[in-house]
């Protein structure tokens, strides 16, 4: 088949991501040419900020190597500037001549500074700062000239006076409006973040304009001259006073324009042959100047460029970030207040710190911060989610450290770590080794950096401070996903909500017709995408979807927790954490029998024996199972264990048989699946010798009856559990607590443990349908003990089956 | 080619074993075999093309036959690296290569080569 011409004009950031995501997706579609003014492959233009400063080089910010263009059969034309588009003949052409025909073409043209029309503009010492040529002319300028100015206080401005200054020259910046970064910043934290520029030797004139530049005896710039009449001496002056989007080639063309080339919600312009992304388009009216946003078009361009046809861009949030070493501002949103706004507020002048949050109808509308910036991730993700913040509004300000994630070391600001500290304890990653691997290896997500890293790709409590090291090295360009939107892996564009609304709706029975109803992108999905499917079926379709052995994660197949070294651990449950002579007679019998090196006690009170080999696993089972053993599912997205204390069967203080209360809880739930793992307990008064407090449903016995509480984690990030509601007799506990967890197991996104499902959700939900609607509350419940009704144990049939048996035999030969 | 013309070639090609039925493997699944050479992973995609490797992940030894397979890759269960079944190799950005054995299909049966 003879192959469609893709020609790109434009071998920046936003083409050149694109033509990544069209390889990846559609790599022999296309043969593809690309044309680029620049004599250089694509380069993280986002660093030359830290190449001015010096704290890198050019040749460290390539991102596509020449060689990758090659592998990629690419034609790349550089240093070759597109002069025409002859969309008739659909052919490009450049200035010296070179053309290519196109079937496709795609415009990435970026955008161009500004250059404000004052007298002495084109004098020699006069330069923008957008490419390499700029760098390297200010680096020249910087090791020859004593004076620089820069005329705008905006991110680029900033960076520029930054480098300059680091690179010893004495530097003024001269900007029109009375605040710096006035567009990003409000006014306080603007004089703060002015206080330490200026510690660092920069100078400002503020609400100051320039009426123009000076030419020296060498008939370079010599001096500025200000509006007021003030002359300040100047051998290099950067304009940073804005950007234009660069579209005059498309303008020419007959390209619909309008501040950038007008494009629709798949990135085509009114051309349908015509796609165009980045700094350049406009769409919905809106330009980015921000990498993020420029990717998320390419990702939706190349989708349709590989007629796929589905994916839509619906415009971005934007977040700032400045990035001087050592300085940390951050901003998002709307921040200026205004009406029906409320601005809460923490200024501490001598400490340096300043933090805005602008509320709006319970929701986060805008952040501005300066000195702390760890909790920017987070407000914004709360912002870009629009999620209500009524129930946490309080103490929103103190960030989530306060409202759970102690983080670990007690670290929970990464500007203040040095290179060496541990920042992933789980893989052993240094921030210093995160750095490097983002401004090397070109990565902008937090799922770059865990595949190139591993950091937060375990437990993921560091989470949020490697999230931090992303966006203070790459400054606006880290935008955390609206998690509500966000794919569930790489296999499909649909989200965990999606999915479950399509296989509730649609009523979809097996994974293949899930997959096919929601259009996958690979054959049979990923390690990630499958168990989660499988769960969503099970749970949606008791008794009608069949569970799928291999789409399980192993410990669920073979019904016990695989060790490092490839063996097994069994837990047999234990009820209520009680047990029998004749029991642990049992498992000591097995621990010899089989010949187990470790039996231990698990901090869920029962035993584990661990180092058991897979193929003795069947019979281990069937010897526990003699004595009326069965599984304890410690390996799964299951029911775990409900812990209990002695409670008034025994104890002097207590108020309610606790043990036989969480007997009675786990023999109901036996058996169940669910999005994460779910753990309970039940004290039996309020000393709470079980750790109720931090399970998923704690249970609190009290003189007159039991409280409920929901959505506790022990675990990566300790969560206190939230009070459910009070209610008087055992049958009440077993009802509430079904019923919470059903409507967990109908809405909970996979791997989403009740803690993260209630911050989703919001306690409201979960009240309004489980203790006000007595209806919903009985159908929930009764949808529970439906679906688990006739579970069998796993251990039994693995020795009653003959297909489950052989997942343990071993073959020899 | 059949079982019998298998016997003939013995001399000169590897020493084909015969493993099992194919209907022996679960689809996207894998069964391991304990052999001389170590224990070797044997795994079956969705197409019922059958892959053989050394049970041991290029990472940490994690045995692969326990992981999850799709396409033809298998996520390793013990930290998720994804080797590619043909190849043996890791998946970019992790580096490391796990060693191949060769495998077929006859009339239902799967052979496995060793030596
Ligand atoms: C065996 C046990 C440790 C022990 O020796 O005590 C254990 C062992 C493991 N835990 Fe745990 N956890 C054990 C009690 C706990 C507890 C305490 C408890 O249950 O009271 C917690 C904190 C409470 C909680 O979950 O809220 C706990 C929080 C975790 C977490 C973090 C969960 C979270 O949401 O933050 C993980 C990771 C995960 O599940 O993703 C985890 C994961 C694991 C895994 C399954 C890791 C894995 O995927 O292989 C460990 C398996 C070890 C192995 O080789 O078999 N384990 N784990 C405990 C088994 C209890 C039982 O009888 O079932
Ligand atoms: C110093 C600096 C620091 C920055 N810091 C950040 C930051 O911290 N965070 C962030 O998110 N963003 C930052 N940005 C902005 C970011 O770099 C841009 O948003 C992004 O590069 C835009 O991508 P693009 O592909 O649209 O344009 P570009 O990357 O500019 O690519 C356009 C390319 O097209 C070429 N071209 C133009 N016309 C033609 C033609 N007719 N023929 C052939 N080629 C042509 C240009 O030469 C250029 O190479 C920074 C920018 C600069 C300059
Ligand atoms: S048992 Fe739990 S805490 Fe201990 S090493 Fe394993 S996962 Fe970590
Ligand atoms: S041992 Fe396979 S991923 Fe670590």
């Amino acid at each position: 088949m003879k192959r469609s011409k893709l020609v790109l004009i434009g071998n920046g950031m936003a083409g050149v991501r694109t033509l990544e995501e069209l390889l990846k997706i559609a790599p022999d579609m296309y043969d593809i040419t690309v044309f680029g003014a620049e004599p250089h492959p694509n380069y993280n233009r986002i660093l030359l900020s830290p190449v001015l400063a010096g704290e890198m080089t050019l040749q460290d910010i390539v991102l596509n190597e020449l060689d990758w263009y090659r592998d990629n059969n690419i034609v790349l034309h550089t240093g070759r500037k597109i002069s025409a588009i002859d969309r008739i003949k659909r052919k490009v052409i450049a200035e010296d001549g070179t053309a290519a025909d196109y079937d496709r073409l795609l415009i990435a043209t970026g955008s161009l500074p500004f250059i404000l029309p004052i007298p002495g503009k084109d004098l020699p010492g006069v330069i923008a700062y957008r490419d390499i040529a700029d760098t390297e002319a200010m680096i020249d300028a910087a090791a020859r000239h004593k004076h620089a100015v820069v005329i705008g206080a905006g991110l680029l401005g900033l960076e520029a006076a930054n480098g300059l200054a680091l690179r010893g020259m004495d530097v003024t910046v001269v900007h029109l409006a009375d605040w710096i970064m006035e567009r990003q910043l409000d006014k306080s934290a603007a004089d703060m973040l002015m206080q330490s520029l200026a510690a660092k030797g920069l100078k400002f004139r503020l609400g100051a304009s320039t009426s123009e530049l000076v030419a020296g005896e060498s008939g370079r710039v010599c001096a500025l001259k200000l509006k007021g009449g003030e002359t300040l001496p100047a051998d290099l002056v950067v304009m940073a006073a804005g950007i234009r989007p660069n579209v005059e080639l498309a303008e020419k063309a007959g390209i619909h324009c309008n501040r950038g080339i007008v494009v629709n919600d798949t990135m085509q312009t009114f051309d349908p042959r015509i796609y165009a992304v980045g700094e350049c388009a406009n769409h919905r009216g809106t330009v980015y100047g921000l990498v993020a946003p420029l990717f998320e078009q390419a990702k939706v361009c190349a989708n349709h460029l590989a007629m796929y046809g589905i994916g839509r861009y619906k415009g971005s949030v934007t977040s700032t970030k400045l990035k001087v070493t050592g300085i940390d501002v951050f901003s998002a949103g709307d921040f200026m207040g205004g009406d029906s706004v409320d601005e809460i507020l923490l200024h501490d002048p001598a400490g340096g710190v300043y933090k805005k949050i602008c509320v709006k109808d319970d929701k986060l509308v805008g952040a501005v911060m300066y000195g702390d910036t760890t909790d920017g991730a987070w407000y914004f993700q709360l912002l870009k989610d629009r999620q209500d913040i009524g129930e946490i509004r309080d103490h929103l300000m103190f960030g989530q450290s306060h409202i759970g994630d102690a983080g670990h070391a007690g670290q929970n600001k990464a500007v203040t770590m040095a290179d060496t500290a541990e920042v992933c304890g789980c893989n052993g990653v240094c921030k210093g080794t995160i750095v490097k691997a983002i401004k090397e290896q070109g990565l902008f997500t937090l799922d770059d950096v865990r595949k190139h890293t591993k950091a937060s790709s375990s437990c993921g409590s560091c989470t949020g401070l490697v999230e931090q090291i992303l966006a203070s090295t790459v400054g606006g360009a880290y935008q955390p996903a609206a998690s509500k939107d966000k794919p569930v892996c790489g296999c499909t564009e649909h989200s965990h909500g999606d999915v479950r609304t399509a296989i509730r709706e649609r009523k979809l029975l097996t994974i293949p017709d899930a997959m096919h109803a929601l259009e996958w992108k690979t054959p049979n999905g990923c390690a990630t995408c499958r168990p989660a499917l499988n769960y969503y079926l099970i749970s949606t379709w008791p008794h009608l979807a069949k569970d799928d052995p291999q789409s399980r994660f192993i410990n669920e197949r073979a019904h016990a927790n695989i060790q490092k070294d490839g063996t097994y651990s069994v837990v047999p449950r234990m009820w209520g954490g009680l047990t029998t002579p004749d029991e642990l007679r049992a498992i000591a019998d097995v621990a010899e029998k089989y010949r187990i090196p470790t039996v231990k006690c698990t901090g869920g009170q029962r035993i584990d024996l661990l180092g058991a080999k897979k193929d003795d696993l069947p019979k281990i089972w069937a010897d526990l199972g003699k004595a009326g053993m069965v599984s304890g599912h410690a390996y799964g997205k299951s029911l775990r264990t409900v812990k209990t204390c002695v409670g008034s069967e025994h104890c002097r203080f207590g108020t309610q048989r606790s043990m036989d209360m969480g007997v009675k809880l786990e023999k109901m739930l036996f058996g169940m699946w669910s999005p994460h793992k779910v753990k309970l307990a039940v004290s039996g008064c309020p000393r709470n010798c079980a750790e109720s407090g931090i399970k998923d449903v704690g249970v609190i016995g009290v003189d007159s009856g039991y409280e409920i509480y929901v959505g506790g984690n022990g675990g990566i990030k300790t969560e206190v559990a939230e009070f459910l509601c009070k209610v008087k007799s055992d049958e009440e506990v077993k009802e509430y607590s079904g019923a919470f967890l059903q409507l967990y197991r109908e809405e909970g996104f996979y791997l989403e443990r009740t803690c993260h499902y209630l911050s989703r959700v919001g306690l409201d939900h979960v009240k309004k349908i489980v203790v006000e609607d007595a209806t919903q509350r009985a159908a929930l419940y009764e949808r529970l003990l439906y679906a688990l009704q006739d579970y069998e144990d796993p251990w039994a049939e693995a020795n009653t089956k003959p297909a489950a048996r052989r997942e343990f035999e071993i073959l020899e030969v | 080619m059949n079982a019998a013309t298998l016997e003939q070639d013995l001399d000169v090609a590897p020493v084909w074993k015969r493993l099992c039925d194919l209907d022996e493997i679960p689809r996207l699944g894998s069964r391991v075999v304990k052999s001389a050479a170590g224990d070797i992973a044997v795994f079956r995609n969705a197409g019922d093309e059958i892959f053989a490797l050394h049970d041991k992940c290029p990472h940490k030894g994690g045995p692969l036959s326990q992981g999850i397979v799709h396409g033809t890759t298998v996520t390793c269960p013990l930290h998720s690296w994804k080797i590619d079944l043909g190849s043996g190799a890791a998946q970019a950005p992790d580096v490391g290569c796990t060693r191949r054995f060769k495998v077929k299909v006859e009339d239902g049966l799967v052979w496995l080569a060793l030596g």
